[in-house]
């Protein structure tokens, strides 16, 4: 318990760990919120009042179809946060189980699962996206599914690593000793010493995963209208940039800040849980 | 010719063959008629065989499988369905730009990237490490496209120095069509540069603390002259491979910003393809894109040799 | 030139932590003629490696030293950067511990023992590369010729430290400092490159300071020993009279710690001897003896007063110590 305390009072002193966290509940607080209020209905059109300015009614004004900005935001926070739990939960699921079937099996599998890992980077996640957007169609789901993709080499590869050096160390000879198979040293011993290197690790790939959401749908192969997006509002913004040029501002501000918290907050949790650093501190 | 050059050479091979054969896998086996995509569903049956006997989309998959990789291997890219003509012509057209782009982002990348690290590095935990650790922080956190559009925002918009787009093509020399990639490679190399800066920093700071650098100091050389001399070239060995990775994704990222500066490359290329279901544009567009950086990390590996003479020891 | 050439006087080093500044060297004084050998030895963390990174000017970030260090009369703690880096590696060669990280991975030795050359000579770019080959020669390196475009990972770790001397010799120092040179080799090879550095020293004139420790390299290579504890000398003198006649009650125990060849060999060894407690904390130091709360002699004036040097024997022979004639009995090699 104490040790729980003491890494609380730790975390925060720690400048970038608090400005990541703070970052992070807001664009939460604003997807939470987006649930039960918008200032205006976010998908509600209003021609007679398109691209309006930002005004005591429309805090950050209107879009080309008079949708309100600040609704569009609030609830964008919601797809944004979507897709990248979705798919960032496919690939460390299926990620982490290559990388601990790996650590654990070692010999030719770990040999195939390493290869299939250095393999993908000849896939950045925007071309398998357009694989996939040729020949499914545009939408979410393929956005999902390529983000998710393009994560799974990297959690095996994170976890392999982490798990084979505990699996390196002695306490997981005297479990064997003790007759226990690999899935269960896996289970009991492996996981709880390598669960703060995956948090960090995922809490990077959120960052990345809300940003690879955002090129998709500003491209059209992610999120499609109705639903509000970020990128998608970029996209729309982008043919009224002489003309109402503040519509092009406020959806990337939003990314910015959440890609923003997540690092400072990856950052910052990578320093309170490092047993080298800890100690120095 | 070096052991490890040999080994990373049957790799490359290993990597490319690979890479065709996800290509082909993931636009052939998943669902979806071709004819039926590209002639739409008034066509009559008739049309629809006729199509698949042109494009030989009767023949088992393995067999299709061997005849697009042969005709890969002797520079032929297969037949578009939407446009009629060979895919290679269209692509290669399109490539003068987006070729030039990534290049162009790349360099910047690395300019950027290693000033601000080494400079972040020199004056480490001083007010100019902070600041450029503040800005590369930030810029790590902004998506390519928006920032491509806040520059049209600032240049084209309020400032009216540059276009908000388009391309000249390279018909009038360099200088026009450079022209229409400063903004462009601006905004893909700023978020790059970001997180390589960062890697450069660190990668100087750890070397920094080396024991050779201690020794290069007890010979009498200066900070500067040791930073020169000792430790850029063993710092770069990281950084040289981030660089390769990041070059896959300004490739991708190109793609991208090609839409936000409405510039005719491989990405529109790719997006009409796939509007129009021209599944052999789209596949020959991205195995060339995988090719191209499978390549690059190739000759970043092969690069490496040069630098550490460690690497070249194992002869055989 | 009449004095010693190097005078170090009441040297400081107080070196930045997280719990505030630590004084890793405590008004050390000591003087080295020249052609003189020195030893240094003590436990890690006794400040001898601070000492000679004082020397240097290469101490850490943020580490400040003070009091005076001169050379031949200049003041190097009061010298620029720009005259440290002209008095580096040309009239001050240094070795260090660790050869197997200390040459760079990607410059080919020759260029490494050419550097020197080039920054504080004339020689040209070919007269230096012919004087590299003399120095590998010299420090017996076999087919220096050959071995003149090797890379260091393609050398041993015994090679590679005779590289590291060739390097350290390049401009004929007046002065060699030499930190635990052999401490990370081969029990084999550590005799020859103690050796070698003997015969350089020997054959050069100029001045060592070897700093270890292990007393019996110290034993074996100089004329001078000063025995170093928590920032501070304990002992000093020539090294045949102090070894003789150890006065200090810490400079006992750390002979008594040092594992020895016994003649005869019993198996099984009896256990070495240690001294208990642990190294002080440098934190919060004062003047009084650093040594009373691990010393069995130590009595209330210990703690209270700092011990004055006692002289014996020839008069240099001196320790820093109250009771230096009880010391004198303690038991050496045997149980503590």
């Amino acid at each position: 318990m104490s040790e729980t305390a003491a890494f609380f009072r730790r975390a925060l002193r720690h400048r970038s760990f608090v400005a990541g966290g703070l970052l992070t509940a807001l664009v939460l607080g604003m997807a939470l919120l987006s649930l039960i209020w918008t200032p205006y209905v976010a998908t509600a059109l209003n021609i007679r009042h398109r691209l309006a300015l930002p005004s005591a009614t429309h805090w950050l004004g209107t879009d080309a179809l008079g949708r309100d900005v600040l609704s569009l935001i609030l609830a964008g926070a919601q797809n944004s946060i979507m897709v990248a739990v979705v798919s960032v939960g496919i690939g460390l699921l299926l990620g982490s189980l290559l990388g601990f079937l790996a650590a654990a099996r070692r010999g030719w599998i770990e040999e195939l699962v390493m290869r299939f890992a250095d393999f993908t980077y000849a896939f950045p996640a925007i071309l398998s996206a357009i694989m996939f957007a040729a020949i499914l169609g545009p939408n979410a789901l393929n956005s999902i599914i390529a983000i998710a993709i393009y994560n799974i080499p990297i959690f095996a590869r994170v976890v392999r690593a982490a798990a084979n050096s505990v699996w390196a160390r002695d306490f997981i000879l005297a479990a064997r000793a003790a007759g226990k198979g690999a899935f269960r040293i896996t289970i009991e011993h492996v996981l709880p010493n390598i669960l703060s290197v995956i948090v960090v690790q995922a809490t990077i790939q959120f960052a990345l995963a809300i940003l690879a959401e955002a090129a998709l749908s500003y491209l059209g192969l992610g999120t499609q209208p109705p639903t509000p997006s970020w990128g998608r509002m970029l996209n729309e913004a982008q043919s009224y940039v002489f003309r109402a040029p503040l519509l092009a501002v406020w959806p990337g501000i939003a990314i910015a800040m959440a890609v923003l918290g997540l690092n400072l907050l990856g950052d910052g949790l990578r320093d309170l849980t490092d047993p080298r650093l800890a100690r120095r501190r | 010719m070096p052991f490890f050059l040999i080994k990373r050479f049957a790799t490359l091979l290993a990597t490319l063959w690979a890479t065709s054969v996800i290509v082909f896998l993931v636009l052939e086996i998943l669902p979806g008629d071709p004819a039926l995509l590209v002639l739409g569903i008034d066509a009559s049956d008739e049309q629809l065989a006729a199509f698949r006997e042109q494009y030989g989309l009767t023949r088992p998959v393995l067999e299709r499988y061997a005849d697009w990789l042969a005709h890969l291997l002797t520079g032929d890219f297969g037949i578009s369905y939407a446009y009629k003509s060979p895919v290679w012509p269209l692509i290669a057209d399109r490539l003068t730009l987006t070729y030039p782009l990534a290049i162009l982002a790349m360099l910047l990348t690395v300019v950027l990237a290693l000033g601000l690290g080494i400079y972040a590095a020199a004056r480490h935990n001083r007010p100019g490490d902070l600041v450029v650790m503040g800005i590369s922080q930030l810029g790590i956190s902004i998506p390519n496209f928006w920032f491509g559009l806040l520059l049209i925002l600032l240049f084209a918009v309020n400032l009216g120095w540059l276009s908000a787009g388009g391309f000249a093509g390279w018909a009038d020399g360099p200088g026009p069509a450079l022209l229409g990639l400063i903004l462009p490679s601006l905004s893909l190399a700023t978020v790059q540069a970001a997180i390589l800066a960062r890697i450069t920093r660190s990668s100087v700071l750890e070397v920094l603390g080396e024991d050779f650098v201690r020794t290069a100091r007890a010979k009498g050389l200066g900070r500067r002259a040791v930073l020169w001399r000792h430790v850029l070239r063993n710092a770069l060995i990281p950084v040289i491979t981030v660089i390769g990775l990041q070059f896959g994704n300004l490739l991708a990222g190109a793609i991208v910003v090609e839409q936000v500066f409405s510039l005719p490359g491989l990405g529109r290329l790719i997006f009409q393809a796939i509007s129009n279901r021209d599944i052999e544009v789209v596949k020959a567009a991205v195995v060339l894109l995988a090719f191209t950086v499978v390549l690059v990390n190739f000759v970043v590996d092969v690069l490496y040799a040069v630098i550490d003479p460690r690497l070249k020891m194992h002869d055989v | 030139m009449s004095g010693p050439l190097l005078s170090v006087r009441d040297l400081t080093v107080t070196l930045p932590t997280a719990r505030g500044p630590a004084m890793a060297v405590r008004g050390l004084d000591f003087d080295l003629a020249k052609g003189e050998t020195l030893g240094i030895v003590g436990e890690s963390g006794c400040g001898k490696s601070m000492t000679a990174l004082a020397l240097m000017g290469l101490l850490p970030e943020g580490a400040q030293a003070g009091g005076s260090v001169a050379l031949g009369g200049e003041n190097l703690l009061a010298a620029s950067e720009k005259r440290l880096c002209d008095l580096r590696g040309n009239r001050l060669g240094m070795i260090f511990q660790e050869p197997m990280t200390s040459l760079n991975p990607l410059h080919r030795i020759g260029d490494q023992i050419a550097e020197p050359l080039l920054l504080h000579t004339d020689l040209s770019r070919r007269q230096a590369r012919e004087r590299a080959v003399d120095l590998l020669g010299r420090v017996g390196i076999p087919n220096p010729r050959s071995r003149l475009d090797a890379y260091p990972h393609q050398l041993s770790g015994g090679q590679r430290q005779r590289v590291m001397i060739a390097m350290a010799l390049a401009c004929d120092p007046d002065i060699l400092i030499a930190d635990e040179p052999t401490t990370a080799l081969d029990v084999t090879i550590q005799g020859q490159i103690l050796d070698l550095i003997r015969d350089l020293v020997e054959a050069s004139g100029m001045a060592l300071i070897l700093i270890s420790h292990d007393l019996g390299v110290i034993a074996e290579t100089v004329d001078r020993v000063l025995v170093m504890y928590a920032g501070r000398a304990v002992e000093a003198g020539p090294v045949h009279e102090v070894f003789a006649d150890l006065s200090h009650p810490y400079a006992r125990g750390l002979f008594a710690a040092m594992p020895r060849l016994a003649a005869g060999g019993a198996y099984p060894r009896p256990p070495l001897p240690t001294i208990p407690g642990i190294v002080p904390d440098l934190h919060d130091l004062g003047p009084a003896c650093a040594f009373a709360d691990r010393c069995s002699l130590a009595e209330a004036r210990c703690r209270a007063e700092p011990p004055p040097p006692v002289s014996s024997g020839s008069g240099s022979h001196w320790a820093a110590c109250w009771r230096t004639e009880d010391a004198r009995a303690l038991p050496i090699g045997g149980a503590a």
